[in-house]
């Protein structure tokens, strides 16, 4: 058993390992050992020159990535926490996202960019926010979000070899999550999703921290056998999985940590009514956070989040 | 040495090379000139920004680079992206949104790329360019090559935060980087005076304890021998540099600017020092061209860019399947 921490280390020291010009940088990444411990032991291991310490320059330090990936380097672009990526949203969007495209296919993008993602505890409106609605908008982007060690470290050591830009989502929260990893080399393919736990009744996507939420919910569930279904992948999405497990059940449960207008719960609702309208026995309802700026206060903020609860409540209704 | 006795020596030590910036700056000038009725008359659409009056700074300062030195510029970049070795006729077929275009048509007047020949864009987003420029000198670094990167801003980039970012950068991590300014005092039609705290922009190099110059921007060959001893520096120290070029578009900032915010005294002050008619006098007093030559130079220029126009009008477009490729390198998921 190890935690999400140690599976993403893994990950980024075996591809360090591999190759050469796979290299970190970010805040505090290197003599700090990480803001969370993250990148613990890998200045030791790689030496300044590969575990790099950036100025507080979110998008000058991106965009430097952006640029060195365009000339052959694999970055790891560490963002302290997403918060502070949105600063590097220029460079994300007219640079990684777009540059290949209006090259006409001359250049490639292989770096992830990687950091915490959506509402911790407490944090206040500017240090609770969620990038995916942002960026599964943008082609160009590879977005992935992942819950668990085994997912982390396979992804991430696919995120570092695929040879465009990945955003990718982890969690502040959750990086001491425990779970089993093989002792042996492995990948996990880029834009395929998992089934976590079946079942014939209700299908419930979530992706991130919403996968273990959701989990806890469907405890409360004995009497409705409910399907969870992990993205893992927003962009591009596994639709053919969500499609094929909503043909089985007939209902459709949408998790997501950020609020609701034309987010990626939004898309998946869209698509599934376009696709699988006559499977339906229930409209696909969704699960979101409130359409407000994320509060501070311990009751208003759990208010505005998702919970245990508003799933129940969600899979009960769609169920009736 | 005095500016002058070293513009007579290069003269004199040079001559080859003195010939191929005035062919090459009328080249630019006339290429830009074909673009602007080009787009006149509708053959193609979208913002289309000229570089005429700003001839001496692109060719002095890229003469100085070595074929495998990157560049990486801002919108206004079609002769850059020749100087760079990009063919005149898949910049224009570019522009045209053709398929043979150094981009597939898919980049346009804005978006100038070539991976094979290292012009690395062509930026649309003012300062853009700043940040990846500092990317692919770390990649020089980390990979212990020496080559230089030269990155192209205009004057109103100079405002910009993420400029500000990437030249702190260069300078903590000692990236051999040679930032240029060409300073034509607009940002599109506002004067630099009313948008910027100091009155030469490369003293904003003072702030990251980067060296800087200035250079006359108007003529080439103090652009060149300048550049050649600042672009040597960086090589040789793995250090970045400011270096401003103070020149002057003579043109609006795109074809549709009509330029009304500033004078005709102005303008006309600038055409005095226009620097192709200044180096073809040169060229003629010190023996090294005749007037018959430079009229034999610009017609034959006249008839390949005929033929430039004729073909980049008659190349074909991509075929619509062409709409999804390009956006990834590899194929995912379902």
């Amino acid at each position: 058993m190890i935690t999400i921490r140690e599976a993403l280390r893994q990950a980024m020291t075996e591809e360090m390992r591999r190759a050469p010009e796979v290299f970190l940088l970010g805040e505090e990444v290197a003599e700090y050992d990480g803001a969370y411990k993250v990148s613990k032991g890998m200045l030791a291991e790689f030496g300044a020159q590969r575990v790099i310490d950036a100025p507080i320059s979110e998008v000058g330090f991106a965009g430097l990535g952006i640029g060195a990936a365009m000339a052959g380097l694999r970055p790891i672009i560490e963002m302290m926490t997403w918060n502070f990526g949105i600063q590097a949203f220029d460079q994300i969007l007219n640079s990684a996202a777009k540059v290949r495209y209006m090259s006409g296919g001359q250049f490639s993008f292989p770096l992830v960019l990687r950091g915490p993602n959506g509402i911790a505890h407490m944090l206040g409106a500017t240090h609770s926010q969620y990038v995916e609605p942002f960026l599964t908008h943008v082609p160009g982007l590879i977005v992935i979000a992942i819950a668990t060690p085994y997912d982390a470290k396979g992804l991430l050591k696919a995120a570092i070899r695929n040879d465009d830009a990945v955003i990718f989502l982890e969690s502040e929260i959750m990086y001491g999550v425990k779970g089993e990893v093989p002792e042996e080399e492995y990948l996990i393919p880029i834009g395929k999703g998992d089934v976590k736990r079946s079942g014939q009744d209700v299908t419930i996507v979530a992706w991130g921290k919403m996968l273990p939420l959701t989990l806890q919910a469907v405890e409360h569930l004995p009497d409705i056998e409910v399907e969870v279904i992990d993205p893992l992948t927003l962009q591009p999405l596994d639709e053919e999985l969500i499609f094929a497990s909503v043909r089985k059940t007939h209902r459709l449960v949408v998790v997501e940590e950020a609020p609701g207008f034309a987010a990626v719960g939004a898309q998946i609702a869209a698509r599934v009514q376009e696709v699988c309208f006559d499977d339906l026995d229930a409209p696909v309802t969704r699960v979101s956070a409130e359409f407000v700026p994320i509060p501070y206060a311990e009751h208003l903020e759990a208010a505005a989040l998702p919970s245990v609860e508003k799933i129940v409540q969600a899979v009960r209704e769609v169920s009736a | 040495m005095t500016t002058s006795a070293a513009h007579e020596q290069f003269l004199k030590d040079e001559r080859e090379l003195a010939v191929s910036f005035y062919r090459d700056m009328l080249f630019y000038r006339r290429f830009e000139e074909r673009v602007q009725v080009a787009y006149t008359q509708g053959k193609f659409s979208g913002f289309c920004h000229l570089h005429i009056g700003q001839e001496a700074v692109c060719v002095g300062v890229q003469a100085v680079l070595r074929a495998t030195d990157y560049v990486i510029s801002g919108y206004r970049s079609h002769t850059q992206a020749i100087a760079k070795g990009i063919p005149p006729l898949e910049v224009m077929a570019e522009m045209f949104g053709k398929a043979s275009g150094c981009c597939r048509g898919k980049g346009g007047s804005m978006h100038m790329f070539s991976f094979a020949r290292r012009f690395f864009g062509g930026h649309g987003i003012v300062g853009g360019q700043a940040p990846l420029a500092a990317g692919i000198a770390f990649k020089i670094n980390y990979q212990q090559e020496d080559d230089i990167v030269v990155c192209y801003l205009g004057d109103a980039a100079m405002n910009q935060g993420q400029v500000m970012e990437a030249m702190n950068l260069a300078m903590i991590w000692n990236l051999p980087l040679l930032f240029v300014i060409e300073n034509n005092r607009y940002g599109m039609g506002t004067d630099i005076k009313r948008t910027t705290s100091i009155e030469q922009l490369c003293d904003r190099a003072a702030g990251f304890g980067m060296p800087s110059a200035q250079m006359d921007g108007m003529d080439v060959i103090s652009t060149y021998l300048q550049t050649q001893a600042i672009a040597a520096q960086v090589r040789e120290q793995k250090k970045p540099f400011l270096l401003e070029a103070l020149t002057y578009r003579y043109r609006g900032h795109s074809v549709s600017d009509p330029g009304n915010y500033r004078t005709k005294e102005e303008l006309e002050q600038y055409h005095q020092q226009d620097p192709i008619t200044k180096l073809g006098a040169k060229l003629v007093s010190s023996g090294i061209m005749s007037e018959q030559e430079q009229r034999d130079v610009a017609a034959k220029i006249k008839q390949q860019l005929q033929a430039i126009e004729q073909q980049a009008d008659a190349a074909e477009v991509l075929p619509l399947d062409a709409l999804y490729e390009d956006i990834y390198s590899t194929e995912l998921g379902s």
